[in-house]
């Protein structure tokens, strides 16, 4: 591979690569109920980003002396296709997604109300199909629909999607390109009704007004999210009748 | 049918959240710390002769041995004029009943990850000094990092332990003869360190907020979170690392802690091993 120089991230006229402005998000599509044999799934795409994802359980934890007497364990495997990258990835687990599958698990685990299943276990896996920029957040999105999906009780939905900073501005939903030669990363991961963070990171370097503003902008970015994730949820449910 | 130990048992999680709530109601906690005040800092540097640096750090009485080990190596092929550093992080099962021996888990795999980030996003290392020969050979800087006694928050001393470690490393010196390598017998380098970046992990247990959790706090906490600071006071990396939740408006307080506290560590840090 040879040295790639990097290429001018935001134009003359503020406009991203993609055509894009600093805070808009790339075109999103949420699927509920996708994969016929899981008990819960979905697919998530944003922009080139191709993420799906299954829940199965509640079911016998496996092996048996990893259940829990007075709640469920959550298993949550984050993965990506050898495909899902410029160069192939490697098959297997890399250590990059043991970290995102620990860190996505958390994210769910803080949502799901695992002691209404006691000494059982729930599956949930992400399969990253194309990446481009944002795929645990994507994944994350998805994985939080397709616990919905199954039916397992939640205090709420999960929205998430990444920040970045490219050539001194905040960016919302960074592609592949802008997070390579971009500053800085922050995938957040967030109860869009509570307001609270369930998953934050941050690979980079920002100021710290410059981490608030990423944040303030990953809070607006993840409600739209949100609505995306109702509607797609509508779709496939109807109407709900009552609003918890 | 399977049981939980005592000290892990629901019940016992939450008596013991409700007492660190409560003293923290009163600005108190169960070591008698106040909510901000980290654990003493220890940094012991070249306590491993046959590492090229190493550090053994305590903070209260967490203890991490950090090791470096040099090698020749070719760099990466879109960063031909940059030595390469690796970190790798082990939870020891001398350190506590709840790590057991094998590879790196995923916890393992998080601190080293998360270390990894600090020192790269925190542009620790100078990495174009450490080139010898442009896309063919470069310094390769392994550090290693063990848990020996884990009582809470193994992120801000493994951190420590590894800038520690890395500035105090030496490195032999090396030589072009002839278009070939060569060892300069007798004469060492130092690693060209540009910046000190240090971390401070933060507790948050409903709508209040302590630093540097032993292990009994860290039980009993709602979420914490690790923030990773260079010497300006700049972010250069975020980690939420168990599960809860973190409420927003939160956040601007925990990163003004974070500063706050990390140029403490950071002046011990500069008195110790001389950098930061």
């Amino acid at each position: 591979m040879t040295q790639t120089t990097k290429p001018k991230l935001i134009d003359e006229n503020g406009r991203r690569l993609d055509g894009r402005g600093p805070t808009d998000l790339r075109s999103l599509k949420i699927e509920v109920g996708i994969l016929e044999k899981s008990d819960g799934s979905a697919y998530v795409e944003l922009g080139k980003t191709k993420v799906y994802a299954a829940v199965y359980g509640p079911k016998e934890a496996h092996p048996k002396h990893l259940a829990i007497p007075d709640r469920a364990i959550l298993n949550c495997r984050y993965h990506m296709t050898s495909f899902s990258t410029d160069e192939r990835k490697i098959l297997g687990m890399t250590r990059r997604e043991v970290e995102l599958s620990k860190v996505i698990r958390e994210a769910l685990e803080s949502v799901v109300f695992l002691e209404e299943f006691p000494r059982s276990a729930i599956d949930v896996f992400v399969e990253v199909v194309q990446a481009d920029g944002g795929t645990r957040t994507a994944g994350l999105t998805a994985a939080s629909l397709a616990l919905a999906d199954a039916g397992i009780p939640m205090r709420e939905l999960i929205a998430a999607v990444a920040v970045g900073k490219v050539d001194g501005t905040i960016i919302l939903d960074p592609s592949d390109i802008e997070d390579k030669y971009g500053e800085a990363d922050m995938p957040v991961g967030m109860t869009p009704s509570s307001n609270t963070i369930v998953l934050l990171q941050l690979n980079g370097k920002m100021t710290k007004d410059e981490f608030k503003q990423g944040l303030e902008l990953a809070q607006a970015g993840i409600q739209k999210i949100y609505q995306a994730q109702r509607e797609a949820i509508r779709r496939k449910y109807g109407a709900s009748t009552t609003e918890v | 049918m399977s049981f939980l130990p005592l000290k892990e048992r629901s019940f016992t999680i939450k008596i013991m959240s409700e007492r660190v709530y409560k003293l923290l109601q009163q600005g108190k906690r169960i070591d008698e710390r106040s909510p901000y005040e980290f654990r003493k800092i220890t940094i012991q540097t070249n306590v491993v002769e046959k590492a090229n640096g190493s550090a053994l750090v305590s903070m209260g009485s967490t203890r991490i041995l950090t090791g470096i080990k040099v090698e020749l190596g070719t760099p990466y092929g879109d960063r031909p004029n940059e030595g390469v550093f690796s970190v790798n992080a082990e939870l020891l099962p001398l350190a506590s009943k709840s790590f057991e021996p094998g590879p790196p888990d995923e916890r393992g795999i998080e601190l080293a990850r998360v270390v990894d980030r600090c020192i790269r996003e925190g542009k620790a290392i100078d990495l174009e000094k450490l080139c010898i020969v442009p896309g063919r050979t470069v310094y390769v800087l392994y550090i290693d990092i063990y848990v020996l006694d884990y009582d809470g928050n193994y992120f801000d001393p493994s951190v420590i332990s590894a800038m520690a470690a890395l500035a105090t490393c030496t490195l032999p010196n090396y030589s072009l003869v002839n278009e070939k390598v060569e060892r300069v017998e007798g004469e060492y380098i130092k690693v060209p360190i540009r910046d000190v970046p240090l971390s401070l992990t933060i507790g948050i247990i409903k709508d209040k907020l302590l630093v540097d959790p032993c292990l009994a706090e860290e039980n009993s906490l709602d979420t914490s979170i690790v923030i990773c600071m260079d010497s300006a006071s700049n972010v250069v990396a975020v980690q939420k690392n168990s599960p809860g939740h973190i409420p927003f408006l939160l956040m601007e307080s925990i990163i003004n802690i974070a500063e706050e506290q990390i140029s403490k560590i950071r002046a011990q840090f500069k008195e110790v091993v001389g950098v930061g």
